[in-house]
């Protein structure tokens, strides 16, 4: 791990040198995320998380977390695990709530996260391959996780998209500048 | 102990005696409802049983007063609406902490067994005890001296260090044990006595046995450094086991076998 970040910053140096480690357009990462309209007996809204990932599968940056905030004495936290995979890569050393990334439920449909190409959710990327993760766990139901492969680099061209199967839709990652 | 609960406890004792240095069918569990919890002041209801399917109980309950539930700041955890059945212990816990809990069922017992008149006698019972009766005129005397241990381990919220406690057979978790995901490799250091126990064999088996033709054991053997590394190809629950023979000792100049065991279920989560 850390000698791939080492040679990612070797790599990044000259250019660093130049513009700093973020890039200098205005513009957004967008990403849009399906949930999908399920026929069962009993349904819930899904918890979702959403971070970026390493290629060596290391979590570097919360971006969200839908949750039921709503419950009395914190309990929808109690559900948070099931969120596995974002749970142990990080969910469980973060204090609930965390500002501008958690947030309640969403209902089904397309949600769409922008974030500023120059925010600070995006300043601990350095150029070089990334995964864009969305994992929904939903109460009595099912779970899923989809990774994103994007590509970040000072000018970054992101146009991707991933089919869920389940409990996820279509996920849109795109940048613009 | 009640005089009521004594036949029970003999019987338990001849079931241990076999679980401890030979392969018996009997197994020893503790069995969380969850191992990874999150939020604030969460409750688990645990079950402790020696049965043969795992993890169905079926043969004697784990007695209770073997079991100890550890908070991450080692305090003692009440172990609520405690239960102990025939075939079956159960009790809850309330997760005060955050961290990670270890659920202990810990037996230093020694047994005796011998013939009486032609019939074979067996005894669980302790060194005081033991140290009371005149073992000499015992016909084929055999004592045993073991280090039993049950464990489970779950953790609220973040986990946090599973100590090593030095004595006995036990893992030192390299791998964290509420961590542990299908198509990943976890490693365990087998620890005897504190240190690195090499070419220990340690048997693995799958839950909900009672569904499948065989039991599909896998048995690893620790490298030099005691590692054993368990690749998990399915999410489920687990029971892991290995028992150790000690060198043998003395007990009032007698002749004593010794032995460890060490037992943990855990639970493997899909990727």
């Amino acid at each position: 791990m850390k000698t791939t970040l080492f040679k990612l910053l070797l790599c990044a140096i000259p250019t660093l040198l130049l513009t700093g480690s973020l890039p200098v357009t205005a513009g957004e990462l967008t990403a849009k995320i399906v949930i999908p309209e399920l026929d069962v007996a009993e349904y819930h809204r899904p918890y979702v998380a959403v971070w970026i990932e390493t290629p060596e599968r290391e979590l570097i940056q919360h971006i969200a977390v839908w949750y039921d905030t709503e419950m009395e004495n914190k309990e929808g936290e109690t559900w948070l695990k099931d969120l596995r995979q974002w749970w142990r890569k990080g969910g469980r050393s973060l204090q609930m709530p965390v500002e501008a990334v958690s947030g309640p439920t969403k209902p089904v449909g397309e949600h769409e996260i922008s974030i500023p190409l120059d925010s600070p959710l995006l300043s601990k990327l350095k150029p070089g391959p990334y995964f864009f993760v969305v994992e929904a766990s939903r109460e009595v139901g099912g779970r899923e996780m989809q990774r994103v492969p994007f590509e970040w680099s000072l000018t970054p061209k992101i146009d991707e998209e991933v089919q869920g199967e389940t409990e996820l839709g279509k996920i849109t990652l795109k940048s613009n500048s | 102990m009640t005089k009521k609960q004594f036949p029970l406890t003999l019987a338990i004792a001849a079931t241990t005696l076999l679980a401890v240095g030979t392969s018996s069918a009997h197994r020893l569990w503790i069995l969380p409802s969850t191992t990874i919890l999150s939020g604030e002041n969460q409750w688990v209801s645990v079950e402790a049983a020696i049965s043969n399917d795992l993890f169905f109980p079926n043969h004697h309950a784990l007695p209770l007063e073997r079991i100890t539930a550890l908070s991450p700041t080692g305090k003692t955890v009440e172990l609520k609406s405690a239960a102990e059945g025939e075939i079956r212990s159960s009790f809850e816990l309330l997760l005060e902490e955050q961290g990670t809990y270890r659920i202990t069922s810990q037996m230093n017992g020694m047994f005796a067994s011998w013939k009486e008149n032609g019939e074979p006698k067996r005894l669980r019972s302790n060194e005081e005890e033991l140290g009371k009766m005149d073992l000499s005129k015992m016909e084929e005397l055999k004592l045993f001296k073991s280090n039993t241990r049950v464990e489970s381990i779950i953790t609220c919220g973040e986990t946090t260090e599973v100590a090593l406690k030095g004595d006995g057979l036990e893992f030192e978790f390299i791998t964290h044990p509420n961590d542990l995901f299908s198509g990943e490799t976890a490693t365990f250091r087998v620890m005897l006595n504190g240190k690195p126990a090499a070419g220990q064999e340690i048997t693995i088996v799958k839950g909900n046995d009672r569904f499948r033709n065989s039991v599909d054991e896998m048995v690893l053997t620790s490298n030099d450094d005691g590692i054993i590394e368990i690749t998990w190809t399915e999410p489920g629950r687990y029971w892991i086991n290995g028992s150790a023979d000690l060198e043998a000792g003395e007990f009032k100049g007698l002749p004593m076998k010794q032995g460890a065991s060490y037992t943990l279920t855990v639970e493997v989560l899909p990727e």
